[in-house]
């Protein structure tokens, strides 16, 4: 049951794009076609649940029990950015396929807030072991479904008729506004 | 006069956030209130112009393979002297902001200067650019943060302007997400109209 409550809560209620604010420059950047958020949000998955599971280890068995927390920041950020090289290297390696699909998007990652966000958010909230891998997938699935709809969108925003002061990021950033107060609606679901 | 022009971009030319869209998560994540826009701008100036600094003074000793991870490294550390700091001068403020402060080392402006300008160029230009940026950045959440304190709570820097009640929306997520485009959309017609 608490399972549950922490997946519905990361996908709808506190949704991490649209009510946390993580992640927003590859929802605004790669949001133009369905196709390649649905990418991007694979490949966002990947790393935010590695990430995720391998920070809160280096928390938790090294950092916590040495009391170096303060490094916590420069840890995190260094071991995410190594992953991320890493997975690239290791997925070229042994899946040309995947990394066909997802290669272009792990360098953006690096610089992803949602990932480093969610390793930061996973350990102020206490979590255990497996809380914490719950929470990563949950949050990632909801990364998608955030940036697959908003693709949806802006995929027939292209046909309509946009003022001209308007065009481009400005609707974007509207819609996706419409979209944060569609959101809201779940607040209270949990 | 060359410095000058160096100094002044980040306002309206070149402003991170309603041009070029850098650094958007804080943006919209800390600006609920004026005060929090500041508080969350001058936080990144100081690691934007520290790091710029130290980047540009380094440059010639950094082999070009490891160049970012060791941007990185130096921001890390730059992001955990104002955490620290924050949190023993300012713990409301800090508490407000939440993790969008360490969250500064991922801020794309922040690397973005370091390798698309310290890299490059002298100590003195790399300072000024770094301050310039850095205040043009505090310039546009200050700004998103009155308008939507205004609207949505009828205060500015805490002081009420207007009592009763206002348009929630606006201090809510989707407030921000919609005032933005609107700023966005208007420093467009200024930069193309100047």
């Amino acid at each position: 049951m608490e399972y549950f409550v922490i997946i519905i809560s990361a996908i709808f209620v506190s949704n991490i794009v649209l009510a946390q604010f993580l992640g927003i420059c590859p929802f605004l950047g790669v949001s133009n076609k369905v196709d390649t958020a649905v990418g991007m949000s694979f490949a966002v998955l990947f790393v935010m649940t590695l990430a995720t599971l391998v920070t809160w280890l280096i928390y938790h068995y090294v950092l916590a029990p040495f009391q170096i927390t303060f490094l916590q920041t420069i840890s995190f950020i260094l071991v995410i950015a190594s992953l991320v090289q890493m997975v690239e290297i290791i997925l070229k390696k042994i899946s040309p396929p995947l990394y066909q699909a997802l290669g272009i998007y792990l360098p953006l990652i690096t610089t992803n807030c949602a990932v480093m966000g969610v390793a930061l958010l996973t350990i102020g909230k206490d979590f255990n072991f497996l809380e914490a891998i719950v929470f990563a997938i949950s949050n990632a699935i909801g990364f998608g479904l955030a940036m697959t709809l908003f693709a949806g969108l802006r995929e027939h925003l292209d046909l309509m008729e946009v003022p001209a002061g308007m065009r481009g990021v400005p609707i974007a950033l509207v819609t996706a506004g419409i979209l944060a107060m569609a959101f809201m609606g779940f607040t209270g679901l949990v | 006069m060359n410095q000058w022009l160096n100094f002044t971009k980040g306002f309206i030319r070149e402003n991170p956030v309603f041009t070029l869209l850098l650094g958007l998560c804080p943006a919209l994540a800390v600006t609920s209130s004026a005060f929090n826009g500041l508080g969350m701008g001058i936080a990144t100036t100081f690691v934007l112009m520290s790091s710029n600094m130290v980047v540009s003074v380094i440059k010639n000793y950094i082999p070009d393979k490891v160049r970012i991870p060791s941007f990185i490294v130096i921001i890390a550390s730059f992001v955990t002297i104002v955490e620290l700091v924050m949190q023993a001068y300012a713990p409301s403020l800090f508490k407000a902001l939440g993790i969008f402060i360490p969250l500064i080392v991922v801020n794309c402006l922040v690397l973005g200067r370091a390798e698309g300008f310290a890299s490059k160029n002298s100590f003195v230009s790399a300072l000024i650019d770094g301050l310039g940026m850095g205040l043009g950045f505090t310039f546009a959440l200050t700004l998103l943060g009155a308008i939507r304190e205004m609207l949505g709570s009828g205060s500015l820097f805490g002081y009420t302007l207007v009592s009763g009640d206002m348009i929630l929306v606006f201090i809510l997520q989707p407030g921000a997400f919609i005032v933005l485009g609107y700023l966005v959309a208007m420093f467009n017609k200024i930069k193309k109209s100047a």
